[in-house]
């Protein structure tokens, strides 16, 4: 009996040592990668990770890097959830995309001046990567709808970016372009090597500014909104809908929270959801990033409980963190403004 | 030998809690079929798993009535009864984020299907007799995104 238990531990032991030694590559990109880069890193709204000219110059370190760092505010997260192991896997599929000798960049830093760098990047490169390197407006092709350039610009004023990118892989880039993108070869551009040095100084030297607004994240500890309401349960779901009218909201409906979960008739009268929407603002926020659709249309609960009741929404500046995408902070942060006002209107 | 089976044991369960491959704060998935197969398949893979429907949401066409142009575009609500009343009484402050929800929208000729982590909400609502639920809501939630991510 004890020599079985020990047997099945073992043989158990070994399966799943085996399958966390071998993770499946191309399943762990269709899991974590495909919904930005596509199912064949064609790219969309993550870079085209199957581009010849990208495969041919970067290297491995860089792409395990860019895994584990991430771009903050730049929609690509920093998968920290994955073992090692898992990475690897990930790093070797996307890599036998490259058909080319693979390259191990310098970890060196190269010396240039960086005040000539600054002046060659205004130039040469804030056109598409932004005046202070904050990468080009919005985060890519959206999901859903194609924007001009068959690739945004990265942004290269970003910890991830920094933290991933060594300075030669940085020169290396701009020496050779990359065919396919806007991204041209500055050898051929009429820069000469220190030059070159000079703008990779430049780069390096983001480290040292304040971080980017394109990197940065809205914090804030609260993930919900609540109010207490003196009405009644009633009055104060009517004066839910009149404030949010007031702010230029439009009501779309009012269901109780467990609607379509119990036989109609049986619904819990005490526990509201109104629901209403900017469809200017829907419009915009589906336009920066459409997984936003996920907290819209807005909405509000009314709660009766034990006698009391009180109003709950989400807080969409808390939610804005989990898009990773600074472009919609400033919507987050007035969206959540909006909610109080109407929260606060129809309590008042 | 007592010992032996011991270190076995906490091996073993040590090596079954080992994290699966997550990103960071959302889940989202790419489907190969159009937006009304894949929609199809997310209903069944919600049902599949034990959930029930709850209300789709049909942004786009709220959004076209009002004259913007759109892609296919929807939020699927879905939960089980009786577990959103159990909690709704006891931790009212979730309400805001019940039922759960997947958008679903569409990129061409795939579709795009995205979620909230539910451990997640974990760090939101640090409540320990929670934490269980939002730990089987992920799982389901990766085996329904799983579903979809599979069917051709």
């Amino acid at each position: 009996m004890i020599k079985n238990i020990i047997l099945i531990l073992v043989m158990s032991l070994l399966d799943i040592n085996t399958v966390l030694a071998n993770p499946d590559g191309a399943k762990l990109f269709s899991q974590n990668c495909a919904t930005c880069h596509g199912d064949n890193g064609a790219g969309g709204i993550g870079v085209p990770l199957a581009l010849a000219s990208f495969q041919s110059t970067i290297s491995d370190d860089y792409v395990r890097k860019t895994i584990r760092h991430g771009r903050p505010g730049r929609i690509m997260p920093a998968f920290t959830q994955i073992n090692d192991a898992e990475v690897e896997a990930i790093v070797k599929y996307v890599r036998a995309w490259n058909k080319t000798k693979p390259i191990a960049f310098s970890q060196e830093l190269i010396k240039g001046d960086p005040v000539h760098g600054k002046q060659l990047f205004s130039k040469y490169c804030a056109s598409c990567h932004g005046a202070n390197g904050e990468g080009g407006k919005g985060t890519g092709v959206t999901f859903s709808r194609p924007r001009d350039l068959p690739i945004m610009a990265p942004a290269l004023h970003n910890p991830g970016f920094l933290a991933s990118a060594t300075d030669a892989m940085i020169k290396n880039t701009l020496i050779m372009g990359r065919k396919g993108t806007p991204m041209i070869s500055f050898y051929k551009h009429g820069l000469n090597e220190k030059d070159i040095n000079d703008i990779v100084s430049h780069i390096r030297g983001f480290e040292k500014q304040p971080v980017s607004e394109s990197a940065t994240i809205l914090e804030t500890e609260q993930a919900i909104l609540s109010v207490d309401s003196p009405y009644d349960l009633q009055t104060t779901i009517e004066n839910v809908k009149n404030a949010a009218t007031s702010h230029n909201f439009i009501f779309i409906r009012e269901q109780t929270l467990d609607s379509g979960l119990v036989p109609e008739g049986t619904e819990n009268p005490k526990q509201h959801i109104i629901y209403f929407c900017n469809f200017n603002v829907l419009n915009q926020a589906l336009a920066t990033d459409p997984r936003v659709g996920l907290f819209l249309p807005c909405r509000i609960t009314a709660v009766e409980q034990n006698g009391k009741v009180r109003l709950y929404s989400v807080n969409p500046k808390r939610l804005s963190k989990i898009f990773n995408n600074s472009a919609l902070n400033n919507m987050c942060d007035e969206m959540t403004k909006q909610y109080k006002t109407v929260m606060e209107e129809a309590t008042f | 030998m007592k010992t032996i089976i011991r270190f076995l044991a906490i091996a073993f369960f040590s090596l079954l809690l080992t994290s699966p491959a997550k990103a960071d704060q959302l889940l989202s998935a790419r489907s190969s079929q159009d937006f009304e197969e894949a929609m199809s398949t997310l209903q069944a893979a919600i049902k599949n798993n034990g959930y029930q429907l709850s209300k789709v949401q049909r942004v786009d066409v709220g959004l076209q009535a009002k004259g913007y142009k759109t892609d296919k575009y929807r939020v699927v609500f879905y939960g089980k009864a009786e577990e959103i009343a159990d909690l709704a009484a006891k931790h009212p402050e979730l309400i805001p984020y019940l039922p759960l929800n997947i958008a679903i929208f569409s990129e061409e000729n795939n579709t795009i299907l995205a979620a909230g982590r539910p451990e997640l909400l974990k760090e939101f609502f640090p409540s320990a007799d929670l934490a269980p639920y939002f730990e089987r809501w992920e799982k389901d939630l990766e085996k329904i995104l799983d579903e979809v991510r599979e069917t051709k």
